[in-house]
């Protein structure tokens, strides 16, 4: 490996467990710097545990995750927070505050707000059509424009790596077509998200984790992975594709497997 | 809608930018010194204005140094408290995210209240007594993290969304055990010293006649502010969830033991100055978040002047209410305190 260009995640046989199920396991992945991987799965596959064990948010259940060549496990938040930004889909609003306020509580690692950063927030905040809501208390919102509010949040803590849990949740057509425009003008900076929307995948990712969530994984390039055929087995319901302007477009074809009845 | 001036980037939750939150720090200031004067002029000895003037500016007035020299211990040791509990409550309240986190109800209180009341009991001094206050505080806590200390050491944040949840329920076992306790020690006490003991949980300033003792409260009171507000920004983030926080690079389980540590510090030593007043550590904070919203750097000082104005107050009422009878501060606090509290809550 280069001195130059550690990979901006990696992890070697990382194994996740959700209480006695195995959810990955031998999980070995190198994501270079620029990329824009997405994490595709059924629910409850562990794609959330896997972005929040590569944010030392959660601890992983074997196996090791470096984070631009260092080991997370050796550093603290602050040094964290310099490497990667994480965005739950969960929020906590306890109590009041402006949605301003809220974005700008990004800017902690580098120990406050400066005019600058007010001007950074205000411009992430329209640049994701939320311009009008900077003043607004943050629990007054919608859930779409919370999810954008919580977006811009992660942006502006400037951080190499973004690690986004479903970006594109309770975003109609048009935001969600702006979420993923603004995503993929990032310039350097590397995005690893989950998503629920195979198209919407298919236009945002370079790269492509499939997680069965019974232990075994699949990555690739986004070309080399998104098939039908590995679609269909993953969500155990038939997909087709067809080609419409130049891009692939994948859609539902027949009805899905039905749940296991269960045993006698 | 967004014709407002722009709030000014705080990076910490704020209020609508409406109100006057800049007004709000020094006009509790002033109350706070005027409820100092008040409380040394009003007794049941009345001591008039003037004749306070006179002997500051050097006149000979023997009963005015006397009064003063008997009123002031208690005055500065009332501000101690109530403003020590303020603190402790903010704290606690922000840090569990939860507004029912109080010293009282995490048991720091009650833990301190059984060892200085077994200290009584067993006839120790007055000064080995508030040791033992302190040294219950500390144990108690002691106790509390070794109980909690899964929810509170793990490195796991997912999980500290329950841990606040276990700390507070774990607090208030603990807290019905000490008053399990309290209640043997009262009830095997010897007779002659049921009446200080009762004061002491109600909570009383009537001993509090040591200006050493009281300025030493003070000093305890500037510490733990001070070491507090160094972690306000910090706590604004925890506010929104301990994952939250994290990623954004606050250093949560330091942060949070070390303001633990600092909210049972400070209920330790109120309860070797006045025993255990209730209400305050409640009352003052959400008072104070109705005035100036969230924002832990301006609200911890400003729940700490309202709490001492508070108690100030409170202690004032307590001893001139029914002079020359003097009624425990704990029992005037809570009875202001518990109407207060329910209105705020319609208002929330």
């Amino acid at each position: 490996m280069s001195a130059t260009a550690a990979p901006a995640v990696q992890c070697r046989a990382l194994a996740l467990h959700g209480g006695a199920r195995v959810l990955v396991t031998g999980l070995d992945l190198a994501v270079q710097p620029g990329e824009r991987w997405v994490v595709l799965g059924p629910n409850g596959a562990g794609k959330s545990s896997l972005l929040a064990a590569l944010a030392g948010v959660r601890c992983a259940d074997a196996g090791q995750v470096w984070l631009a060549g260092s080991d997370i496990a050796r550093r603290d938040g602050l040094a964290l927070a310099a490497e990667r930004a994480m965005m739950t889909d969960r929020w906590h609003d306890p109590f009041a505050a402006t949605v301003l306020d809220t974005v700008l509580t990004a800017r902690f690692r580098f120990g406050g707000a400066s005019e600058a950063a007010v001007q950074a927030a205000r411009d992430e905040l329209a640049r994701l059509d939320c311009g009008g809501l900077a003043d607004r208390d943050v629990r007054s919102l919608s859930r779409g424009e919370r999810q954008r509010v919580a977006l811009a949040t992660a942006l502006l803590q400037d951080a190499p790596l973004l690690l986004l849990d479903e970006p594109t949740a309770h975003q109609d057509p048009r935001h969600q077509a702006l979420v993923l425009e603004r995503l993929a003008q990032l310039g350097g900076r590397t995005v690893m998200a989950t998503l629920h929307d195979v198209n919407a995948a298919a236009r945002l990712a370079t790269h492509v984790l499939l997680l069965t969530g019974h232990g075994a994984w699949t990555a690739g390039t986004a070309q080399a992975v998104l098939t039908p055929a590995r679609l269909s087995e993953l969500f155990g319901t038939r997909f087709g594709v067809v080609l419409a302007d130049g891009q692939r477009l994948f859609h539902l074809a027949g009805s899905p497997d039905q749940p296991s009845a269960p045993g006698p | 809608m967004s014709a407002l001036p722009p709030a000014v980037g705080t990076g910490a939750p704020a209020t609508p930018a409406t109100r006057p939150r800049g007004r709000v720090l020094p006009a509790l200031v002033v109350a706070a010194a005027a409820s100092l004067l008040l409380a040394l002029l009003v007794g049941s000895v009345a001591l008039p204005l003037r004749d306070l003037a006179a002997w500051l500016g050097g006149a000979e007035a023997p009963l005015v140094a006397s009064v003063i020299e008997l009123r002031l211990p208690r005055v500065l040791a009332g501000f101690a408290v109530g403003a020590l509990l303020a603190t402790a409550g903010a704290l606690l309240q922000a840090l569990l995210r939860n507004p029912l986190a109080d010293p009282y109800v995490l048991g720091v209180s009650g833990g301190a209240a059984v060892a200085a009341l077994g200290a009584l009991a067993l006839g120790a001094a007055l000064w080995v007594m508030q040791l033992a206050a302190a040294a219950g505080a500390l144990a108690t806590l002691a106790l509390l993290f070794a109980l909690a200390r899964r929810a509170l050491f793990t490195r796991d944040a997912l999980h500290g969304e329950q841990a606040t949840t276990v700390v507070l329920l774990t607090g208030v076992m603990i807290a019905a055990f000490a008053s399990a306790l309290l209640s043997v020690v009262l009830t095997l006490a010897p007779e002659n010293q049921l009446r200080t003991m009762v004061f002491w949980l109600l909570g009383d300033l009537g001993g509090a006649t040591s200006l050493p003792h009281a300025l030493a409260s003070l000093a305890v009171l500037a510490l733990v502010l001070l070491l507090a507000l160094r972690h306000a920004p910090a706590l604004n983030l925890l506010l929104r969830g301990d994952v939250q926080a994290f990623t954004q690079g606050v250093d949560v389980e330091r942060t949070r033991r070390t303001l633990v540590l600092l909210a049972a510090v400070a209920a330790g030593t109120v309860v070797t100055q006045a025993g255990a007043v209730g209400f305050v550590g409640f009352v003052a904070p959400h008072l104070v978040r109705l005035l100036i919203g969230n924002d832990q750097r301006q609200l911890l000082p400003a729940a700490a002047l309202a709490g001492g104005t508070l108690v100030v107050l409170a202690d004032t009422f307590a001893r001139s209410a029914f002079a020359p009878v003097q009624l425990p501060v704990g029992v005037v606090t809570a009875l202001f305190g518990v109407p207060v509290f329910l209105w705020l809550l319609r208002r929330w």
